[in-house]
């Protein structure tokens, strides 16, 4: 994990798990280039998660965004929002833009650890920071973490979002079949992984994000 | 294309807001239904539409939703030879509601539902997609499902996932006859036989809304758009089968509780499913 690696941005991260690889870029707050889309009591927040042509596994990916795109940038922006305090910029856009570069399954989840930290960079005030991690049950075992290859062949699929210092949960779906009770299992792990996993690596964010911005 | 935040609380005057929170807090539910866990009244009418090759109309209170079925013969995907395809989209239209506007592609509203509704049919076990083949490699059914939303008043979700599986529950086969070599001979759409569906495994949602700490289930129009979050569960016989949360911040407590109300919703659900499959109403009407 990056951060700052856009200089042209108000902050930025390029976070890898394994193989997968996601830039996330911020820009904002600024004016709503569209009038009617702004809020008078808080900011809005503009989201695109987009895949490059060329990193998947098989062919060129079109770059014109799916409908898998257009479904993910909406829970994207839906894990985003409870963790940012909109409410600090009324009237104004902050943009997260998020390409994947490499991808190797989990790539949602990526992208939202990358947008947290761009956030954060870009000294937007947060009420926690978010962690992605996806869960899976591959021959019946659950993982951890799914690649491409796991989550292809495996049986269940449920990428997750967690604000791990309030122990929320801002994005979560499922795929394949869950019994109920093997659901609440892997429910306990990523909220004890994350934790374990962002303070071993301590993110080296810039000091503006302490500083009160002024704009 | 980018997702933009929404407005929440709609329009919805604040005042009526404050009376729709002591209402629920007091479990009271601003339409007068019995209480915070209970649905509106279920209405589907199966066959409705003669044109298509199976649809359904489902009223959810004053929420109406239908859904038609095409069947149509394509070549199968390289990766599954043996099986065919569903297809699900969803359109809300223009006469839904007066803040939607015609034309233009699905946006990203209608486009997270029709694919949790997919999501929830293909993989509960209900549809037998070996069952579509017609020649391996080279012939299959491709079911396209189309939801049409008529009226939205809330919970959109749970009465197309109702629409779609009874237009499936609905749709008939045409008989194709081959030559020996597998070629298409003919198509007598006279003749039919009903798609190979596990009854046991009827893919059903549940959405649940967040209303200050209280949890409602099938959420009206308003009460969506007052709500602290959403968050889908789709359930086929006992086992979960498609999650989403759509909006807001759940804790791990509020999900297991949501699960576990979802699995005893989907019992009730279903039997008012089965009952209106047992007592068929054809004739369109709204």
């Amino acid at each position: 994990m990056e951060v700052g690696v856009i200089n042209n941005a108000e902050g930025s991260a390029l976070v890898a798990y394994g193989n997968t690889v996601i830039l996330a870029a911020v820009y904002g707050p600024r004016e709503v280039p569209q009038k009617h889309l702004e809020l008078p009591d808080k900011a809005i927040l503009r989201v695109r998660y987009h895949m490059t042509p060329f990193s998947t596994s098989e062919g060129r990916k079109s770059p014109t965004p799916s409908r898998r795109e257009i479904e993910i940038s909406k829970v994207i922006r839906t894990a985003l929002e409870p963790a940012v305090i909109l409410e600090r910029f009324p009237r104004t856009a902050i943009d997260v833009y998020i390409e994947v570069l490499q991808a190797d399954g989990s790539t949602r989840v990526t992208g939202i650890t990358a947008a947290s930290l761009a956030l954060a960079d870009a000294g937007i005030p947060m009420r926690d920071l978010l962690v992605g991690v996806s869960i899976g049950k591959v021959s019946g075992t659950i993982v951890v973490d799914l690649n491409q290859l796991e989550d292809q062949y495996g049986e269940g699929d449920m990428p997750l979002a967690i604000m791990y210092g309030r122990g929320l949960i801002t994005l979560m779906q499922a795929d394949g079949e869950w019994t109920p009770l093997r659901l609440a299992k892997p429910l306990t792990l990523p909220l004890r992984l994350p934790s374990r996993y962002i303070s071993s690596r301590r993110i080296p964010l810039r000091v503006s994000t302490l500083k009160p911005r002024c704009h | 294309m980018l997702s933009v935040t929404q407005e929440r609380g709609g329009i919805i005057p604040k005042l009526k807001q404050d009376v729709m929170r002591k209402m629920i807090e007091q479990g009271v539910r601003i339409d007068n239904r019995g209480g915070l866990n209970d649905y509106r009244t279920l209405s589907i009418r199966v066959g409705v539409v003669k044109t298509a090759d199976g649809s359904s109309l489902v009223s959810l209170g004053n929420t109406k939703v239908m859904a038609g079925v095409k069947v149509e013969i394509g070549k199968p995907f390289e990766d599954t030879p043996d099986e065919g395809a569903l297809i699900v989209n969803l359109e809300i239209a223009p006469t839904a509601s007066p803040d939607i506007e015609p034309g233009g592609p699905p946006d990203e509203n209608a486009i997270e539902i029709a694919r949790v509704v997919d999501r929830a049919i293909r993989h509960s076990g209900f549809l037998d997609f070996k069952s579509l083949s017609i020649v391996t490699g080279k012939h299959a059914w491709f079911l396209w499902v189309d939801i049409y939303v008529l009226n939205h008043d809330g919970n959109l979700v749970d009465a197309s996932t109702i629409a779609a599986v009874t237009a499936l529950m609905n749709t008939a086969l045409p008989k194709v006859e081959l030559d020996p070599t597998g070629n298409i001979l003919r198509i007598d759409k006279g003749v039919r036989s009903p798609l190979a569906l596990n009854i046991d495994k009827i893919p059903l949602t549940i959405t649940h809304v967040k209303i200050g700490n209280l949890l409602l289930i099938d959420p009206t129009r308003e009460e969506e758009d007052l709500s602290d979050g959403v968050y889908i569960t789709g359930i086929a016989g006992g086992n979960v089968v498609a999650i989403q949360k759509v909006t807001g911040a759940f804790t791990r407590d509020e999900v297991n509780s949501i699960i576990s109300n979802s699995v005893n919703q989907y019992v009730k659900l279903r039997n008012a499913l089965m009952n209106a499959m047992a007592n068929p109403q054809t004739d369109l009407k709204l």
